[in-house]
């Protein structure tokens, strides 16, 4: 079912001079069991529109119906729905509190009011999905490593057993190393749990590899709304927003400018050299 | 979250008491403050009341938005006025069950009302229309003879300017935590006590370590720019007096003295 998303607007600051758009007539679809790429630069509203999806910000104008329901109903379970959209956000290692990594974890499922032993049964089962070493379920979260702490904060919300995941910006402030761990991880989990995941990026880069779908935001409207393949070809109009296409885009597209008559539709490295590959007679001439 | 509270904070607009001396306003606001103290009668009160209507017509920020800061003290207010207006003892003009009304206790009641009110409208004009960068120099300089008697003006000064700089930093790092923590289920509206003091660990231990955090990073900025404390430094805004501020002074002596005058007279 999903949640679906109809004309939303979010206004900041509403009714005094500092009004900000940050939601302007945003409708969307999200369907069970796909993985979205959510881009944009700062300030573009992509932040707001994550957080109006699990009702921690009320939407100004337009509905959003979880599961065939408005979520600003009356008789709507906005705890439930907490659960089942389960939000990480930007520097997530920042909401760490407990004494010790499992404990922490645990907070979310005893807010849904689960048992002791049922929610250290779905947190061990959380940290495992983030591959957290075994030997560090005791020890304090805040001796652990930047990685370490986010994956830490990631089962946190995973711990809910959410149908659909939200991340946002999880790469935000990490090296190149520990950037492809967590997205490589978020892959896995798509593919293991079974859940509609958004990631939440500025980077092309990130999200080309690994999603089905990707959403553009710009100035507080979706601007794309397809396949990854078919939003890269507007690259002129991608940078106009002060985003990029991934960088093999712009290679396949100069070699195809130089003469080689390559596919430009190749999202990771792999694809590119494939197709090049396949193009190797003519590299010859 | 924190929309509402509007009390103190600087309203960014072109006006003649935002051009005026910081020093002038921080003096002149200590002046309206005392004159409140000093006034008891009902033509004293109107004096106040005028003077503040001015002010805040000069200060072109809109009414509306400084009344909205009163909605935080609502209920210190009604509640003072409520122990007035019925412990007070004197003829009774109404009566109901135990509690009694009396004509003092009305007259008394009211007037703790205006003054508390204009009190915090007063104050509230001052730093609606005066940075706290600005504030804080202003406060450097008026402090600066206490120097001779070896008080720490300028660490004091810069103490307070970093404290009132982390006030919107810290309050958006609240609530960036409160919907992390909601969005795991948190809940931070019980009306359960002691459910209500237990919810608030999951906020302000991130709270405390992310400003931990903070006034480290602070620290180690400030000293990899070679901060070295007030001795020799100079300002890149220093405080002139203009002719304005001349005349605000010379405006305020009159509304002072006008209000000592109210007492004597009436």
């Amino acid at each position: 079912m999903g949640i679906k998303v109809d004309d939303i607007c979010f206004l900041y600051e509403r009714g005094t001079a500092m009004q900000v758009n940050a939601l302007d007539h945003v409708s969307a679809e999200i369907p069970d069991n796909q993985f979205i790429g959510l881009i944009g630069h700062t300030g573009s509203g992509k932040s707001t529109f994550v957080q109006t999806l699990n009702g921690l910000l009320k939407v100004t104008s337009g509905h959003i119906y979880y599961n065939g329901e408005d979520i600003d109903g009356d008789k709507f379970d906005k705890k439930k729905l907490r659960s089942d959209v389960g939000l990480v956000f930007q520097y997530p290692e920042h909401q760490l509190f407990e004494v010790d990594v499992i404990t922490d974890v645990m907070f979310g499922p005893r807010n849904l009011g689960l048992s002791a032993e049922e929610a250290r049964r779905r947190s061990i089962e959380a940290l495992e999905s983030v591959k957290m070493p075994k030997s560090l379920y005791k020890s304090s979260p805040f001796d652990l490593s930047g990685g370490q702490k986010r994956r830490a904060a990631i089962a946190g919300v995973l711990a809910m057993r959410p149908r659909i995941l939200i991340l946002d910006e999880p790469t935000a402030g990490l090296d190149p190393r520990g950037r492809d761990e967590i997205l490589g991880l978020i892959a896995d989990m798509k593919k293991e749990l079974n859940m509609t995941i958004i990631l939440v990026s500025h980077s092309m880069d990130d999200v080309a590899r690994y999603v089905d779908r990707i959403m553009v935001m710009g100035g507080g409207k979706l601007l794309y709304d397809d396949d990854p393949v078919k939003v890269f070809r507007h690259v002129k109009e991608l940078e106009d927003l002060g985003l990029a296409a991934p960088q093999i885009t712009y290679i396949m597209k100069l070699l195809k400018e130089r003469g080689l008559d390559v596919n430009t539709d190749c999202l990771t490295v792999k694809e590119a050299a494939q197709e090049i590959l396949a193009h190797r007679k003519e590299l010859h001439v | 979250m924190f929309d509402s509270i509007t009390l103190g904070q600087y309203y960014q607009t072109d006006s003649a008491l935002h051009r005026l001396d910081p020093r002038v306003k921080l003096v002149g606001t200590f002046a309206y403050l005392i004159a409140l103290f000093v006034v008891d009668s009902w033509v004293g009160y109107l004096l106040v009341a005028l003077f503040l209507a001015a002010m805040i017509r000069l200060s072109n920020v809109p009414f509306r938005y400084i009344v909205r800061g009163m909605k935080t003290i609502l209920f210190l207010l009604l509640i003072t006025v409520c122990f007035n207006l019925f412990l007070t003892p004197g003829e009774v003009i109404w009566q109901f069950g135990f509690l009694k009304m009396s004509r003092e206790g009305l007259s008394f009641a009211i007037k703790m009302a205006l003054r508390l009110s204009l009190l915090i409208l007063g104050s509230s004009i001052m730093t609606l229309t005066t940075t706290p960068t600005q504030l804080t120099d202003a406060l450097e300089s008026l402090m600066r003879p206490l120097k001779k008697i070896h008080v720490p003006v300028h660490e004091i000064s810069m103490m307070m300017s970093i404290a009132l700089r982390f006030i919107p930093i810290l309050m958006e790092e609240t609530d960036k935590i409160m919907k992390a923590q909601i969005a795991r289920g948190a809940d931070f509206e019980s009306r359960n006590l002691v459910k209500k003091i237990k919810s608030l660990v999951p906020l302000l231990v991130p709270l405390f370590i992310s400003a931990f955090r903070r006034a480290n990073d602070l620290a180690m900025a400030m000293e990899a720019r070679c901060y070295r404390g007030g001795e020799g430094r100079t300002k890149m805004k220093p405080l002139v007096y203009q002719g304005r501020d001349r005349v605000a002074y010379g405006v305020l002596l009159l509304y002072f003295a006008a209000c000592i005058a109210t007492r004597v007279i009436f």
